[in-house]
């Protein structure tokens, strides 16, 4: 009843949720085996870094959404500055656009079938 | 059946209609008064869908028809011929699932307004225009005739309108609405030519008479033309979709997610012309490669677009674009296998069909949160926010909730859907499958930058930011459940509501014609 078959697979969301959650209790059993001897507050809970200093972070510093995949966007931004082009904001583009697929739509249906 | 049953169909649009001119008059009696009407009116026009539903699907999604005036619709003409001449209503599986979503997502808006507009003026002439909206949407949704449609489609462009530019203080939500009238009614002078040629070619507006008397002639191909083009506009198709983000992003929170319904009703329209209107009497290879084209350039641009956004609004409206071609994909790779009807033509039309509500919940879930945030920050700008989870713990959940399932990340409803349209696509051809799949992993990280602007790191001094009131959070809850419950069940919905659409149009544009013509 909660399945979906596509005819060629398959989705059992309650069989991967209880999936899920089974492999949670286990990795949370094989956690409870590690070492409690740590001390919190000292070098040993440090964050690694090659063995270099970790210079603290201003007050109040956040990486803000658009600092998140900044190379990504600068690695496609031959796409981007096509798409933004498309993007006037000009209402007489809009409607260019509009009737250009018109016009479009009208030769793939009239000679297509 | 009792006379509520059988009165469904006409109360869903008159309801909506006459509460929304008589909102502006119980306002003067008072907000809390305006406010009770408002929340009864979307109320019992949710009960009554969910009546016609329970109708509908009990009956296996058989089309039914309602005539207004309860008078013969097929009256004999002088010259002895008949025709079907009056107003009906047809409503089957599709028009009844439709009908559902329109439902569920004008009630959570309703209720979630009262909260967001709570310290504003003019609250009775937006929820006059929210109600206004609702009842054209329904209208399209359920009516049985081409005209209807048109003055339906008019009405929700007119309200749409209204909603959009609504805050008149801010200046960029005049240009919105600018623009998105402008482009409406470029739209719905498009589908009334359509309507006019198919009048002179056939002297009817039924749909049902339509669709027996099309003869798939050039003048018909030139109104499919009309239709396919004005429709897809409407529901934000790419290249056509410029209007939606400006729409979506300045028209009121709660009103971006019923403007997200409103372009499905026009979804809708689309199908209804390709499957029950002209169905085999054009090339449907020709048309359903036409939505898989437009499919695959929603997906992928409207979700680039939404990478490179810092409004959270115009971000989740380009999501919104996104997600529609998921649905023309769906849609599209059936209409383009409707002749041979191979198994994977159903599962795709199937998994079209269940992103609808699934993308409705979802979609109108995020519109809510943003609606929360931006009233709680002050701001709309990723990049000045931050911290939001530290005060708006419960939004920052449903935000999560609702991006998860919109990337169709298991086990939310998004996947569920998109599980049926990435195998069956794959089967017509694997590239279909591989844009729709990395597009949605892009849509992923999409939600990540808003979430880690919005709502992670620690919260600047000058944002403000409590928790959304529980006016807001209600909505947002129901809706979220919804996208569990979608989620976690699909099967359970697909076997009642979405199979039964699916075969609507699939199998159903016979039955469609002789609900009416008989035979």
């Amino acid at each position: 009843m909660n399945g979906i078959t596509s005819g060629f697979g398959a989705w059992n969301p309650i069989a991967w949720t209880l999936l899920f959650l089974g492999i949670l209790i286990v990795a949370f059993f094989v956690r409870s085996f590690g070492r409690k001897d740590y001390k919190r507050g000292t070098g040993q809970t440090k964050a690694f870094l090659s063995g270099n200093e970790e210079p603290a972070a201003p007050a109040g510093l956040h990486v803000s959404g658009d600092n998140l995949y900044w190379g990504m966007v600068h690695g496609l931004s031959a796409y981007y500055r096509r798409v933004r082009e498309w993007h006037t904001g000009d209402l007489g583009d809009y409607v260019g656009w509009f009737i250009g697929v018109l016009a479009l739509i009208f030769v793939i249906i009239v000679w297509g079938g | 059946m009792s006379a509520l049953s059988v009165h469904a169909p006409v109360l869903l649009i008159a309801i909506p209609l006459l509460g929304a001119f008589a909102v502006p008059l119980i306002g003067k009696l008072g907000r809390g008064v305006r406010d009770a009407f408002v929340g009864l009116i979307a109320a019992f026009t949710a009960a009554l869908a969910g009546l016609l539903a329970a109708n509908v699907f009990g009956n296996g999604g058989a089309a039914s028809v309602y005539v207004l005036g309860g008078k013969p619709f097929d009256i004999p003409l002088p010259s002895g011929m008949t025709a079907p001449i009056r107003i009906l209503l047809e409503v089957d599986g599709m028009s009844a699932f439709m009908a559902l979503i329109t439902a569920l997502v004008t009630l959570t808006a309703i209720a979630f307004s009262f909260s967001y507009w709570r310290e504003r003026s003019g609250g009775s002439m937006y929820h006059s225009l929210l109600l206004l909206l609702t009842a054209g949407i329904f209208g399209m949704e359920l009516t049985g005739d081409m005209f209807n449609f048109f003055v339906f489609l008019e009405v929700t462009s007119i309200a749409a309108c209204g909603l959009i530019g609504f805050r008149v203080w801010l200046g960029r939500t005049q240009e919105a609405a600018f623009k998105v009238m402008t482009l409406y009614t470029l739209s719905g002078l498009f589908v009334l030519l359509a309507i006019g040629l198919l009048y002179g070619e056939h002297g009817g507006l039924n749909i049902a008479y339509l669709a027996h008397s099309l003869s798939g002639g050039i003048v018909d191909k030139i109104a499919l033309g009309l239709l396919l083009t004005g429709l897809a506009m409407k529901a934000g198709a790419v290249p056509m979709h410029m209007w939606a983000p400006d729409a979506y992003g300045e028209a009121p929170a709660p009103t971006s997610a019923v403007l997200v319904a409103n372009s499905q009703a026009s979804l809708y329209g689309l199908f209804r012309v390709l499957f029950t209107l002209f169905g085999i009497t054009v090339s449907t290879a020709t048309t359903g490669w036409i939505l898989i084209v437009f499919a695959l350039l929603t997906i992928f641009v409207g979700v680039t677009m939404a990478l490179v956004q810092s409004d959270i609004k115009r971000l989740i409206a380009y999501g919104a674009v996104s997600q529609i071609g998921y649905m023309l994909l769906g849609v599209g790779v059936g209409l383009a296998t409707i002749v041979t009807k191979p198994t994977y033509g159903f599962v795709a039309m199937q998994g079209g069909i269940f992103h609808m509500v699934n993308d409705a919940a979802c979609i109108g879930l995020l519109f809510l949160v943003a609606g929360a945030v931006t009233r709680a920050a002050g701001t709309r700008d990723l990049n000045k926010m931050g911290g939001l989870a530290h005060t708006m713990k419960y939004t920052s959940v449903f935000f999560i909730i609702g991006a998860f399932a919109l990337a169709g990340v298991p086990p939310f409803n998004g996947f569920a859907s998109k599980f049926l349209i990435y195998e069956a696509s794959f089967k017509l051809s694997p590239f279909l499958a591989i844009i729709a799949i990395l597009s949605s992993i892009l849509l992923l990280a999409v939600f990540v930058k808003a979430f880690q602007g919005a709502f992670l790191g620690p919260k600047p001094a000058s944002l403000g930011g409590g928790e959304a009131p529980l006016g807001m959070l209600i909505p947002m809850a129901v809706l979220a459940l919804v996208v569990i419950a979608f989620g976690l069940f699909p099967g359970f919905f697909v076997e009642r509501i979405v199979t039964p659409a699916a075969r609507a149009l699939w199998f159903g544009r016979d039955a469609y014609i002789s609900a009416i013509l008989g035979g």
